[in-house]
């Protein structure tokens, strides 16, 4: 044997393997078993945090999943080979078809069989008297074609019949459908590339300008160029939460979240916006989410000699229903040491029997801050980005609350206190003083909100295959398609005996009542049309 | 809507719910009589058949190939009509079937108005919860099931279908159940009532659809041991089914006419769940701004829409017709129910809705 036919005899072997029907269910299969790994095991790509808790939890397992790709499960190399192999078997499986199709679309009807009464729905029957064969078909033809029916007609001396297909869409359908989902994975692999994504926290009252530099994270795609960037501003005007109070079984849930916001484009007026939980804002090309949100309550440091070295609203993170809330200030210059703060924000203080704070209710009824003050090298001079969020406390002296024997600072909106060592007084600022001291405090603590800030120039696109692969399925899988024949065969004592009967092509619930509607119609034409007129022949 | 009123209505629903479960579970006896009346009936023709053996040893099963002999009519004559029902000992519908189905309907009747109190209490869809959506979901499967029995006789599925209904409501209102509280701002959108409307809806479907596959497994091995023991009722019948008592199955329709009608079944569900699979997306998109994340119950959803896709790919592969394909719509519907039930409760995900 020649090597090269053997090789090519091979490829050939391995393609006709790869584009059967048996390969694509087996890698559908394997395609849902694969996925499920990413159903137990924390992913990289949803739930990073969860994927660090793993390896702290599992130290000795989580390197050997991490060698396997367990934690990014979706866009490992052995899933990958099974949704590309399955593709490129689909590619291979859906072209020659759609050749064959389009032949089937331009061919006639197959020639009629020449025994009927093997086939569904077989029915037979004698013709009125004096019926004419080739008449009695072309009335068939007639009433074939009027219910969608393409026909080709068959005469001899003896016998006349008609041949009938329909349901050309159910193959389309399928053909889209599969098509369709080819358009799905090419506009998701490579559609992602061309937009970003990125985050950005707002208290009220900020404004952020839609560059690069001004978002906390940007993720942009592959092909994504930053001058794109469209720079409009976007201020978050308001943030209003509303709690439910009047079911006690749900006291305190939050029912609506709104952030009331203005977006100026570049050169335009400004013009107002909201945006909310399931309803983000679509500007300028890009969606605007509401993702998050929590308190940043004002703060302020001062050195002992009066200067102002540290006065921002810092937004504290949520750490529980009831909005109890983890914080972070850093303060590298003006003090005489630098200062670290861990804070912890109780909208609705409480304590517990073991004297432990907590928050009970999640709007703002009395407001309490504490703080945990740490002095020290911050680290920020190493040149290392450090996150906003969390304070490095290896190189820092802890110095109230804990175990240092000093009270945490306690803070109310409005009040100060002096910082340990005399290194100057911290302040906690009453947003609205004047309502607060009537005890009102719903005003004197700003919150944030987060927003996730999106354009992604291909949805247009998937929502279109989308589309394509319901009609498919609906068509490919709803529409019957069958072969209909009607016989009529002219007996030497010249009565017509007439046969019907029916082919399906793929599942077909209404063959056989098809076939027994069709006699009845027929039947029922020939009597009203006694005697028979001669029709023209239309073939 | 006050509240003292609300936690009113919430109470008749509950009222409701469990009268409801009641009346099933009286349906559910109704039909287990039913299938058990089956079975003495396949005996007592048995009996018979083995006296006619003697004089006629063909005699067999020609109740049902009477129908395919050409009966010369007037005018038409038909050799097969559409048969829905190809039983090998066709059996009429008994008093506890009638029965049966009766107080199905009148459960059923119930379980909606509880379900619609539910929904006036809360004020707003009621299938925010698992609570409620086993609620829903259920009545949705039992709505399925008598709309198909409209159109075909499949009141032989009403033990398994009133059994199922009766766990799931039973799990629901003891494990799962949670006073009426308000939407969260996540779900206080129309894809709430879309999505999660269509997702039932389509569950109801997997659940018939598996129903018939199940039977249909059952009926294929009864078949096949007639066929290995040709003589059939001299013999002991295959030791399964008679071990498990399932001789009524030679009462219900052939396992070729199962299968299609599990088929016909499952592919709307599988329409269904892709429509499901799709509106959840556009939901995802609005709420957390991405339509695709591996959330654990996105993996799940497009795991079963998978499985789906195997089994109408497996009906057209060779040699997987039959059982092969009945098999994955068995394990799809598993991982229906997986979905439901232990995905909502144990997994961690963006789809918090569980309420517990
Ligand atoms: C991503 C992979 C695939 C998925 C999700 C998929 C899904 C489906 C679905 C849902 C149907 C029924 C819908 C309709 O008829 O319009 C179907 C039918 C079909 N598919 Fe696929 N398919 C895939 C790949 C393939 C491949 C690789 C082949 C060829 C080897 C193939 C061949 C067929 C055929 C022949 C039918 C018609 C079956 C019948 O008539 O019952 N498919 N597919």
């Amino acid at each position: 044997m020649q090597p090269k036919l053997g090789l090519i005899g091979w490829l050939r072997w391995f393609w006709r393997q790869l584009t059967s029907m048996r390969t694509a269910l087996f890698l559908l299969l394997m395609l849902a078993i694969a996925a499920i790994p990413g159903s137990l095991v924390p992913q990289r790509s949803s739930d990073p945090n969860g994927v660090s808790q793993y390896f702290a939890d599992h130290p000795d397992l989580a390197p050997t999943l991490d060698k396997l790709q367990a934690f990014d499960v979706y866009t490992s190399a052995w899933f990958s080979a099974i949704y590309l192999l399955l593709f490129i078997s689909l590619i291979g499986c859906v072209i020659p078809r759609t050749k064959h199709h389009f032949q089937a679309l331009r061919s006639k009807p197959p020639t009629t069989p020449v025994r009927l009464a093997r086939l569904s729905g077989f029915t037979e029957g004698e013709a009125p008297a004096q019926t004419d064969a080739s008449a009695a078909i072309t009335h068939a033809s007639t009433l074939l074609k009027s219910s969608g029916y393409r026909v080709a007609r068959f005469d001899s001396d003896t016998e006349s019949s008609v041949s009938a297909e329909r349901g050309y869409l159910r193959e389309t359908g399928n053909l889209i459908f599969h098509g369709a989902l080819v358009g799905i994975l090419i506009t998701v692999g490579f559609g992602g590339g061309y937009g970003f994504a990125g985050q950005r926290v707002l208290v009220e009252g900020q404004t952020f300008v839609n560059t690069l530099l001004a978002y906390d994270s940007f993720s942009p795609g592959r092909f994504f160029d930053d001058t794109t960037l469209d720079p409009y501003t976007l201020s978050l005007d308001d943030f209003s939460v509303s709690y439910e109070q009047r079911n006690l079984q749900a006291y305190g849930q939050p029912i609506d979240f709104t952030a009331d916001v203005t977006v100026t484009p570049k050169g335009d007026a400004a013009e107002p916006g909201v945006v909310k939980v399931n309803g983000p804002l679509r500007t300028n090309g890009t969606s605007i989410y509401l993702l998050g949100n929590g308190y940043a309550p004002t703060i302020k440091v001062t050195a002992p000699d009066g200067a102002v070295v540290f006065s921002d609203s810092v937004p504290f993170l949520p750490q529980d229903a009831n909005l109890t809330s983890l914080g972070i200030v850093k303060v590298p210059d003006g003090l005489a040491e630098q200062l670290g703060m861990i804070g912890f924000f109780y909208p609705t203080q409480d304590k517990a029997a073991s004297g432990a704070n907590f928050s009970s209710y999640p709007d703002l009824e009395y407001p309490l801050l504490t703080l945990n003050v740490y002095t020290g090298d911050l680290g920020l001079d190493a040149g290392v980005p450090t996150s906003v969020y969390a304070l490095t406390t290896d190189t820092l002296t802890q110095q109230t609350g804990g175990t240092t024997g000093v009270d945490s600072i306690e803070l109310k909106p409005g009040e100060s206190a002096k910082l340990p060592g005399d290194l100057g007084t911290v302040s906690f600022v009453d947003n609205d003083p004047a309502a607060s001291a009537v005890g009102d405090f719903t005003k004197s603590v700003p919150r944030f909100a987060s927003f996730d800030i999106h354009h992604d120039p291909t949805q247009i696109w998937l929502f279109g295959f989308a589309t394509l692969v319901l009609f498919g399925l609906f068509t490919g899988l709803l529409v019957p398609r069958r072969r209909l024949w009607v016989k009529a065969t002219t007996r030497p004592d010249k009565t017509v005996h007439l046969e019907y009967a029916g082919l399906a092509r793929g599942d077909d619930a209404a063959l056989e009542s098809a076939v027994t509607a069709l006699a009845d119609r027929h039947l029922k034409l020939l009597k009203t049309h006694q005697p028979v007129v001669a029709t023209p022949e239309s073939t | 809507m006050n509240l003292t009123d609300s936690a009113l209505l919430n109470t008749y629903s509950l009222y409701a719910l469990y009268s409801a479960m009641a009346v099933y579970a009286l349906a559910f006896i109704a039909f287990a009589i039913d299938l058990a009346r089956r079975s003495s009936a396949v005996d007592a023709i048995q009996a018979a058949d083995l006296i006619e053996m003697d004089t006629a040893p063909s005699a067999g099963f020609e109740a049902s190939a009477a129908s395919t002999l050409t009966l010369k009519r007037p005018v038409l004559s038909r050799i097969s009509a559409r048969i829905d029902n190809d039983a090998a000992l066709p059996y009429g519908r008994s008093s506890s079937l009638r029965v049966g189905v009766a107080l199905t309907v009148l459960a059923w009747a119930v379980h909606l108005a509880a379900t619609i109190m539910r929904g006036f209490a809360a004020d707003r869809v009621p299938w925010a919860n698992m609570y409620e959506f086993a609620m829903t979901g259920t009545l949705l499967i039992m709505t399925v099931f008598l709309i198909v029995l409209v159109r075909s006789d499949l009141r032989f599925l009403g033990t398994f279908v009133t059994g199922l209904v009766l766990v799931l409501l039973g799990v629901a209102a003891l494990k799962f159940y949670v006073e009426v509280a308000p939407l969260p701002p996540a779900l206080q959108s129309a894809w709430l009532v879309i999505h999660v409307f269509v997702a039932s809806l389509a569950t109801g479907m997997f659940a018939l659809g598996f129903a018939l596959s199940t039977v249909q497994l059952l009926q294929s091995r009864r078949e096949n041991s007639e066929l290995d023991d040709p003589a059939g009722a001299s013999a002991p019948r295959s030791a399964v089914a008679s071990a498990l008592r399932l001789r009524f199955l030679a009462t219900l329709p052939s396992s070729a006419t199962l299968e299609n009608l599990a088929y016909r079944i499952s592919i709307i569900g599988f329409i269904l769940w892709t429509f499901t699979l799709m509106a959840g997306s556009i939901w995802a998109e609005q709420a957390w701004g991405r339509y695709w994340g591996w959330d654990t119950k996105e993996v799940w959803t497009f795991i079963i829409w998978v499985i789906y896709a195997g089994y109408i790919h497996a009906r057209a592969t060779r040699g997987w017709r039959g059982s092969r394909s009945a098999w994955l719509a068995i394990i799809g519907f598993s991982a229906v129910m997986f979905n439901f039930g232990v995905v909502n409760v144990f997994f961690k995900g963006l789809h918090a809705y569980s309420g517990l």
